[in-house]
């Protein structure tokens, strides 16, 4: 494979686009609801109508509105849905899939029936099928990076990504850079780690590259544990191939040969569309040895995780990709140090991996100009909850909490308030509706106790009690903890246990107390990740709903209406519940 | 030691002992010996070794294996893993922890239906644990459990990351949406109270 190759392969795809193009999401959310059928009956419809050399059926990957699928667009104008076209211009504010310029039909809800009308819409027919409206803010005021091809390539043709400039980026890295040039456009470019804790990613693979080893290893971090996050699944489904070209370029700047991807087993179409992926890269000889007649090597292997939120934890991650139990151990070392069977290792987030071929082919500039100073780029959040549009959806840092929830997101439905909003999973926080104006990266959020997570966002309205939530979460923890340190081990048990208590309505002011006491010990003394963030659903509840909790403490039996310290104090206490 | 062992009492304990590690051992080879003699006559068990062969029978790939084997076989019974550790060269212990420390690999049969509701936040506050209580209620078992005539597993998934469509729940594998308790009662309905 040389860049000739790669440019007629392009092309050819380019040229082999039919007038029409029936784009069929064919991510997780939407195949749930039957939309193979629905592409299964798109293709007969066109068959039977007759116009196969006009229309082309493709199945893409998230649309995003997950709440509305099965999601279908038609798209009339080759122009804007070239994929190649909007690239050509800097930070496209439209977003790509569903563009707000162009005259291509959203529709919702589409079932297989529906498809010989959706068809006949093209020969100037009607249709009942219900219309989504792509001006909607939902979508206008998104800004595609990472979610560029979702909903417009097809995830399992690798020619849909390369008419997409897709390992065009890698090709330039192999050709016309050295790896510490690579490097530095990762550090210029001020990208921050994507899996929540925002570790600058330039610098992590500096500390990779410059290490002398002989044997390093790259893994991408597929193991999205968090409740309530679906982005990196959403990418892997839509846009398996940027992932794979993202490694590539980080193996090259760190000189790594060998990676792998770490993948939960809950998502087996993100898996089949990853080997897909793999092995059309290889039949190309994108990925293998001589990579673009350059004397670079690389190889992917998948490996699948077995059902355990702390596998998400990098060192319990690289202990369960050497096929043992995934317990984390102390850092330093760290794994750029000392990872894999002891080698370097660079591990980065599936969202990081999908910003690093754009950046190369844009260049750092580009994206140090979108969002605030200390975040730069995008993220992309995954909207859930007591909200009307639920889906994904990428913004700019620095966005307010507000206009994602309300403006996008169309606020709670049913005309409930929203009362909170959840980030960052079981190590985040409950952020209140009074702080909604926060902008949204890494720092403002970590002020106001909660962290950027992954992207899970979860929205709650006036009928959710947060006590119940920050039960809930401990349950999370106190399930998953891996059992090696004892204040995670011990520490969430008897925090939950304190919790039910509150619930159950038969605790004090001193067991309030004790909590807090404990989600501090805890947060301070644990190993891992895990259990230092254990404790945060508790603390943020604690901090902005405190009125939650002690609306539901009983009195002191020593200071109680009965007054004898020992009597009946539920029966006492009756009327006051 | 020798000199201690001179004594009557100690010969005894060192027959006692040497009796003891005979039998153990015995007892594990033989046990060792019937599981590969099953294993010759089983084309699951060859699959298997193909499998290990594929991965070079190296040891890391022991969840990939273990994968594999529940694939096959449905669940990771004690021969199974005893199989694997054999072929693996790995001790048994590590094969026990490895398959007992993740959620997805299970030991006992599974059911012949399945149906999992996610417990993630979104589906919680759509009102998944009203969705797993009606299930809970109507089958008599609580969540984590099998109905009595084994028709039914009951259990629930950390996220399976449908937020956009919650609550979500799993029947024999496929993901369905919005369900409701009328709706999941609806589906369950014909896979309990058999023969009540």
């Amino acid at each position: 494979m040389v860049i000739d190759d790669l440019i007629e392969i392009a092309e050819k795809e380019r040229a082999s686009r039919k007038k029409y193009v029936i784009r069929c999401c064919m991510a997780a959310g939407c195949m749930s609801s039957n939309s193979k059928g629905v592409k299964e009956a798109l293709d007969k419809a066109v068959k039977e109508s007759g116009l196969e050399g006009e229309v082309e059926v493709r199945g893409v990957g998230c649309m995003k509105l997950c709440c509305q699928g099965p999601l279908v667009q038609i798209d009339p104008s080759p122009e804007s849905s070239d994929p190649a076209a909007p690239n050509a211009q800097p930070a496209p504010l439209a977003c790509v899939a569903i563009d707000g310029n162009s005259q291509g039909s959203l529709y919702e809800r589409v079932t297989a029936e529906d498809a010989a009308s959706l068809v006949g819409t093209l020969k100037g027919g009607k249709t009942q099928v219900q219309a989504g409206d792509p001006k909607h803010p939902f979508f206008t005021e998104q800004m595609s990076i990472v979610l560029a091809n979702s909903g417009i390539v097809d995830p399992e043709r690798i020619e849909s990504y390369i008419a997409a400039e897709g390992y065009q980026a890698l090709h330039h890295v192999l050709r016309e850079m050295t790896p510490k040039e690579v490097v530095e456009t990762l550090i210029k470019s001020g990208l921050r780690g994507r899996g929540g804790a925002g570790y600058p990613t330039g610098l992590k693979w500096a500390t990779v590259a410059k290490t002398a080893s002989q044997q390093k290893y790259v893994i991408c971090n597929a193991d999205e544990g968090d409740p309530g996050a679906f982005m990196d699944r959403s990418v892997l489904e839509s846009d398996p191939h940027s992932v794979l070209e993202g490694m590539a370029i980080a193996a090259y700047a760190v000189g790594a040969a060998q990676g792998f991807i770490y993948v939960r087993a809950e998502y087996p179409l993100a898996i089949s569309r990853l080997q897909v992926a793999i092995k059309q890269a290889k039949q190309q000889g994108l990925l293998g040895s001589g990579i673009f007649e350059s004397p670079f090597n690389f190889n992917i292997d998948l490996r699948i995780g077995a059902g355990a939120f702390v596998c998400g934890e990098e060192t319990a991650l690289m202990a369960s990709v050497e096929g043992k139990r995934g317990a984390p151990r102390p850092r330093p070392p760290f794994p750029a140090e000392s990872g894999l069977w002891g080698s370097p290792t660079l591990i980065n987030n599936v969202e990081t991996f999908a910003n690093v071929a754009p950046i190369v082919r844009k260049g750092a500039d580009w994206f140090t100009a979108i969002g605030t100073e200390k975040s730069k780029g995008t993220k992309v959040f995954a909207l859930a909850g007591k909200i009307t549009n639920t889906g994904l959806i990428e913004v700019p840092m620095g966005t307010s909490l507000r206009k994602i929830v309300e403006l996008m997101g169309g606020g709670a439905p049913d005309g409930g308030r929203i009362k909170a909003v959840q980030t960052g999973g079981p190590s985040g926080g409950c952020i209140p509706a009074e702080a909604l104006d926060t902008p949204v990266d890494y720092d403002s959020l970590t002020k106001l106790g909660s962290i950027m997570g992954s992207g899970g966002m979860i929205v709650m309205d006036e009928t959710t009690r947060m006590v119940d939530v920050a039960r809930f979460f401990m349950e999370f923890c106190m399930d998953e903890s891996c059992g090696k340190c004892i204040p995670c081990r011990a520490g969430t048990v008897q925090m939950h246990h304190l919790l039910n208590k509150i619930l159950d309505r038969k605790a004090t002011v001193r067991d309030l107390k004790q909590l807090e006491e404990l989600c501090e010990m805890v947060k301070n003394t644990s190993l891992c990740g895990l259990g230092q963030t254990a404790p945060n659903p508790v603390l943020s509840t604690l901090r902005f709903f405190r009125k939650e909790y002690t609306d539901l403490l009983k009195e002191d039996l020593y200071g109680g209406p009965n007054g004898n310290g020992n009597g009946d104090a539920k029966e006492a206490l009756a009327p006051i519940i | 030691m020798r000199g201690w062992a001179d004594s009557a009492c100690g010969n005894r304990l060192e027959v006692l002992l040497s009796d003891m590690i005979a039998t153990l051992s015995n007892k594990k080879t033989n046990r060792l010996t019937k599981i590969l003699e099953h294993a010759s006559g089983d084309k699951r068990f060859k699959i298997l070794e193909a499998h290990m062969k594929k991965h070079q029978f190296k040891q890391d790939a022991l969840i990939e294996v273990l994968h594999k084997a529940q694939e096959l076989f449905g669940y990771l019974e004690d021969d199974l893993l005893l199989f694997i550790a054999y072929r693996l060269k790995l001790p048994a212990s590590r094969v026990y922890g490895v398959a007992t420390f993740y959620h997805f690999f299970t030991l006992k049969p599974k059911g012949q239906h399945t149906c999992v509701v996610c417990m993630g936040t979104a589906c919680y506050v759509k009102g998944a644990d009203k969705v797993l209580a009606a299930v809970e209620e109507k089958a008599r078992i609580k969540a984590g459990e099998t109905t009595a005539d084994n028709h039914l597993p009951l259990l629930t998934a950390r996220c399976i990351g449908a937020c956009g469509i919650a609550p979500a729940v799993v029947y024999d594998g496929a993901v369905t949406p919005r369900q409701t308790p009328e709706t999941t009662l609806e589906h369950v309905k014909g896979w309990i109270g058999h023969g009540n």
